[in-house]
């Protein structure tokens, strides 16, 4: 994206630091529960509280998650990595420091393919994924004179996802949010949940001169959607620009997003310099990996949506739209291959993103939550290509089992819209309709072709929608030969 | 090495430690010393010496991940100086 | 004249309980009212009389039923660095008033499953940072060695003013006037006075630099720091983490072999415990050192080292050749740089431990306007000097620009110290040197510099950046009459060798001087 500034045109330059919480039972460093929405300081232990003399073990299924996440990101996974305490003093960080990663992670630089509206695709840099533990929550508004404090969130495993400084507009960090976002559902290690905090995102930006070094960012924390993150890009670069062009300097700072004005504004918590005086942790040993164990990981990832949409191209003959479409969701493209299989690739595909998303969209639901099944889609789609009940029936019947949780059969059994396809019966309707009609047929023998369609609707008027539509302009086109 | 007052105040800050002006120059006459004194270090070499990780000659041991802690609300606010409503409180702060 | 149950050592008093020749309860009482009278020595914050009592009474039982624990009925004290549920735990230091823990360390929940009997917890340095139990919130403690006596004094005048002259009694009270005031080392100075004292059997310690051996050398007790990862560091408030390990100090050889046996062991919930069995240490104690070579440090020969500590050193050396030990001189070359890195490691690791005395969630909270002034007010108030001296030159040591310089070469210095012990390990299976570079100071001595107060721990530092077992023995008296320590260290985790050697010093030593403050004779 370029900004149009009074003195020429800028360019944005976008780094996204996202923090995942990892999906386990417990935390990263006690045996406390990670459930979101419990009663506050419930899913606390001593040592999330940190208390005196409280030490971290750490959980090895964050560490596989963390391992996981870094193969499904096709990033170099350290076999070697070290604990650092991040030193610093704030309300919600009972211990003082966050057992973070600092200079030696666990998984280092790998990529993300974006899938832009336009069908192209452009590659991201990773930088690093590293894991830490969270912080616990600081409630402002509960007291007139006083911040509350709880430790739920204290100590549940994140992965702190940092990308290069790659993207050049906010439709682009959009677009690496949503790949990353699911990316990280496929493996099921992020439940990608932004409204509830499981994915939140730093936004760095900076303005510059197209073809310039990079400018002075600032770093907008905690946006918590994607729409968010477009909004505060796109007021921080205008901001940016604007102080630039009024003869200022980008202060390279820490900005907070106000999601009642939408805006960007510097944090007065966070004010004063940084000094993190990162150490290694001496309450933790180096963290050392089985290279066998990383292999038996990468054996077990789940197909991933790069390979999964090249695989329904190929595989479904569609679109490279269409297979993006599909796989952007791993329980859409489940959905998708369980109607597809064994049917018309094309008309799964068509059934699933037209009338299904439409009407869930509609209903404001979720793939996992259809009320139509992928089986009972399949059912439906099996009606149509048996003959059994025409396209435009078959439209009638998926809004009754949207309504009514029905299979296609019973719908159809139900109603009697079984396809009529009995030759003799057909005959007996086009002749009724010829009977009645004979003016419109001399005028059609005449050479008024048009008059076909209106034969064919007073047709299926007469079978109530039901006769097989090939069979009528068959027999129709013979008898209207005369 | 010679820690001067100014830096005193700072590192003071940075560990939340209220040191009254009036000491500051007195502490960093003190601490001065103790930098001098750790100072000889500069003496050994080190090139290509692994800085020490741990002692114990062990690897990093990991636990399952099973929930074995937690549901101790009363326990971990028992000692709080101040809360309320099952949180601990503090000052207001204004982000 | 009924049995004097306070000077029995450990093994002595399982083998009376055993007999039948006194109870839990009847040891437990002998020990709570050695405690009161040992309370000029101000070597505890709190006494637990009461629970004291009730686990003495559950040894009693646990005994009749033929239930009996290793440890069982034995009065110890605890040092208040390692939280006690239930029971009020300050590190010595203003800022965990009114601590009460809901959890008890691993180290003293295995005393206690052992059947050990708590009397009360055991001042210290504030935070276990000094080497005179100097600094704790709760004053001084003074050495059982220090200089005294008994005297009468009229507590009527106490309080002056109140009453007119005519209608006061004379209440006159029995009271220890010290005329001289030793420290008894630090930080674990409260441990080491109350077993030298006879008022408790053992006591646990913890050494960071020497918080074990030290005091222990200083009132003529046995002090051993284990291999670090041997005992569980969880519950114990932290010092500085990759040094801190808990051990015993008794009086005896045999009765530390015996309490490390109880307090060492694997602890999942300390990721630098060690998975390996606890072997009987106290089998180790055969007396029999043929054939062990002893490592003397040339390096350990300082500058300025009293005369009677080098010829103490060299007695050590003697009785061990006679015994059919063979001294070796080994050289450990980094030993001049251990302090200065142990001065960089262990503040910098202090400085972020003990973030967490924010006044949030527990301990002292001074109010102020804002949530940074309420840290600066608490943290400032909270902490005491020497407290605040570490954490703030740990804090600018780990800053930001300085991290290489000091605490990354520090570390790096670390290796090569632990690289020296190792090469030395190969030409001998321990190495003997002196405890502390002199015998007890007086309080107020050596107060005024930090430094001088710091290479106290000179020759106690080496094994902790090294993680090896450390021991210290009494070998003798001072020209002032006064207790001198010989040290063993050994290879990580042969605490067994380190306990052989010891017993064997101990024997050919026969230290069996009593200090002049005696809680039952008190």
């Amino acid at each position: 994206m370029l900004i149009q500034g009074d003195t020429g045109d800028w360019e944005v330059v976008i780094g996204l630091e996202v923090h995942a919480q990892v999906v386990s039972n417990a935390k990263l460093f006690s045996g406390a529960a990670t459930v979101f929405g419990a009663e506050p300081n419930t899913q606390v232990s001593h040592v999330d509280a940190a208390m005196p003399g409280m030490l971290p073990v750490i959980n090895e299924y964050c560490v596989e998650q963390a391992v996981r996440t870094g193969l499904g990101l096709k990033a170099q996974i350290n076999l070697f990595s070290v604990f650092d305490r991040k030193n610093y003093f704030y309300a919600d960080l009972p211990s003082g420091y966050q057992i973070s990663q600092y200079s030696q992670p666990i998984v280092g630089t790998g990529s993300i393919v974006l899938d832009m509206p336009d069908g192209s695709t452009r590659t991201v840099g990773i930088t690093r994924l590293h894991l830490e533990m969270d912080a616990g929550k600081s409630l402002h508004d509960q007291h007139p004179s006083k911040t509350y404090v709880d430790l739920n969130r204290s100590g549940v495993a994140l992965m702190e996802i940092v990308s290069e400084p790659d993207l050049r507009s906010p439709e682009e960090a959009a677009a690496y949010l949503r790949k990353l976002r699911a990316i990280l559902r496929y493996l099921g290690t992020c439940d990608g949940n932004m409204e509830e905090g499981s994915m939140r995102c730093d936004v760095n930006v900076s303005v510059r001169r197209p073809g310039e070094g990079f400018g002075t960012r600032t770093e907008t924390k905690n946006v918590n959607s994607i729409r968010y993150v477009q909004m505060a890009i796109e007021f921080e670069a205008r901001r940016q620009v604007e102080v630039v062009e009024g003869g200022g300097q980008v202060v390279q700072e820490t900005r907070l997003w106000d999601t009642t004005k939408f805006v960007t504004r510097s944090m007065r918590s966070k004010e004063e310099a940084h000094d993190y005086r990162y150490f290694p942790d001496p309450d933790l040993l180096p963290l050392e990996l089985d290279p066998d164990w990383v292999e038996d990981i990468r054996r077990s990832l789940p197909e991933l949506p790069d390979e999964k949409k090249a695989r329904f191209i190929e595989q479904y003959r569609l679109s490279p739209y269409d297979a993006g479409v599909l796989v952007a969701e791993k329980a859409s493209a489940d959905y998708y291959e369980t109607v597809a299989r064994g049917r018309d690739p094309k008309m799964a595909a068509n059934w699933v993103m037209g009338d299904l998303f439409g009407a869930l969209n509609k209903l404001g639901r979720g793939i996992d939550d259809s009320p139509v099944s992928a089986g009972a889609l399949g059912g439906l789609i099996d009606l149509i290509a048996n003959d059994t009940i025409s396209g435009r029936i078959a439209k009638e019947v998926f809004a009754d089992m949207l309504e009514t949780g029905k299979s296609a059969d019973a719908i159809v059994e139900e109603k009697g819209l079984r396809q009529v396809t009995d030759t003799g019966a057909i005959e007996g309707a086009i002749d009724a309709v010829l009977a009645a009609n004979p003016d419109k047929v001399a005028e059609y023998r005449a050479g008024k072709d048009k008059l076909f369609g209106f034969f064919v609707g007073q047709v299926m008027k007469q079978t109530q929608g039901k006769a097989n539509p090939a069979l009528v302009n068959e027999v129709l086109g013979r008898k209207l030969k005369g | 090495m010679s820690l001067d007052k100014a830096t005193v105040a700072k590192i003071a800050h940075l560990a939340r430690i209220k040191v009254p002006e009036d000491e500051q120059e007195h502490l960093a006459g003190e601490l001065s010393r103790i930098l001098d004194f750790v100072e000889q270090l500069a003496e050994v070499e080190t090139e290509g010496v692994q800085p020490m990780s741990s002692v114990v000659a062990q690897k990093l041991r990991r636990r399952p991940d099973v929930v074995t802690d937690g549901n101790i609300r009363d326990k971990v606010l028992a000692n709080a100086p101040d809360g309320a409503e099952g949180f601990f409180a503090v000052p207001k702060v204004v982000e | 004249m009924t049995r004097d149950l306070t000077l029995m050592t450990v093994s002595e008093a399982l083998d009376g309980l055993a007999a039948k020749d006194f109870s839990a309860v009847e040891l437990a009482e002998a020990h709570i009212h050695a405690v009161e009278a040992a309370r000029p020595l101000n070597a505890f914050v709190t006494e637990t009389p009461e629970i004291a009592l009730a686990q003495a009474r559950a040894a009693d039982a646990r005994r009749a039923r033929g239930e009996a624990r290793a440890l069982d009925g034995i009065p110890i004290g605890v040092k208040d660095l390692f939280c006690t549920e239930g029971v009020l735990t300050t590190a010595g230091s203003h800022i965990l008033d009114g601590f009460r823990p809901t959890y008890e360390s691993t180290v003293t929940a295995n005393l206690f499953r052992d059947g050990a009997v708590m009397l009360g917890k055991l001042n210290m340095d504030e935070f276990a940072m000094g080497s005179a139990n100097i600094t704790s919130h709760y004053g001084p403690v003074i050495s059982p060695w220090s200089q005294g006596t008994l005297a009468q004094r009229d507590a009527s005048m106490d309080g002056a003013g109140e009453l007119t002259a005519a209608a006061r009694q004379p209440r006159p009270v029995q009271e220890w006037v010290w005329t001289r005031k030793l420290v008894p080392g630090g930080s674990s100075g409260g441990s080491a006075a109350a077993v030298a004292a006879r008022c408790v059997m053992a006591a646990t310690g913890t050494d960071t630099g020497g918080s074990i051996r030290q005091p222990a050398g200083f009132v003529g007790i046995v002090g051993l720091k284990p291999t670090y990862g041997r005992c569980s560091r969880w519950g114990i408030v932290a010092f500085a983490s990759s040094l801190d390990q808990a051990g015993p100090m008794t009086r005896t050889v045999r009765d530390a072999a015996l309490m490390l046996g109880s307090m060492a062991g694997y602890d999942p919930k300390d990721s630098t415990s060690v998975d390996r069995p606890v072997p009987d240490y106290a089998a180790a104690l055969t007396g029999d050192v043929r054939g062990l070579r002893v490592g003397i440090p040339k390096e350990y020969r300082i500058d300025g080292m009293p005369a009677e500590i080098e010829r103490l050193w060299q007695q050590g050396m003697d009785w061990l050749r006679t015994m059919g030990a063979e001294p070796v001189e080994i050289s450990l070359p980094h030993t001049k740089y251990a302090l200065p890195a142990y001065y960089i490691v262990a503040p910098a690791e202090a400085s972020s431990n003990l973030a967490r005395y924010d006044g949030v969630r527990y301990g002292l909270r001074v109010d102020g306007a804002s949530l940074r002034e309420m840290y600066e007010n608490t943290r400032g108030e909270g902490f005491g000097a020497e407290v605040q001296r570490r954490v703030l030159i740990g804090t600018y040591v780990l800053s930001a620009g300085y991290y290489d310089a000091y605490y990354l070469k520090a570390q790096k210095v670390r290796t090569r110290i632990a690289d020296d012990f190792r090469a030395a390990f190969e030409r001998c299976d321990v190495v003997l040197a002196p405890t502390a570079p002199s015998a007890a100071f007086a309080i107020g001595e050596r107060m005024d510099d930090p430094i001088q107060m710091y290479l106290n721990d000179v020759f106690t530092v080496p094994a902790n950046l090294a993680g090896l077992p450390g021991i210290s023995v009494p070998a003798g008296l001072s020209a002032e009459r006064l207790p001198l320590g010989l040290q063993v260290i050994g290879r990580p985790f042969d605490e067994e060798t380190v306990f052989k050697v010891a017993g064997a010093l101990e024997s050919a030593a026969r230290f069996e001087e009593i200090p002049p403050f005696v809680a039952s004779r008190a």
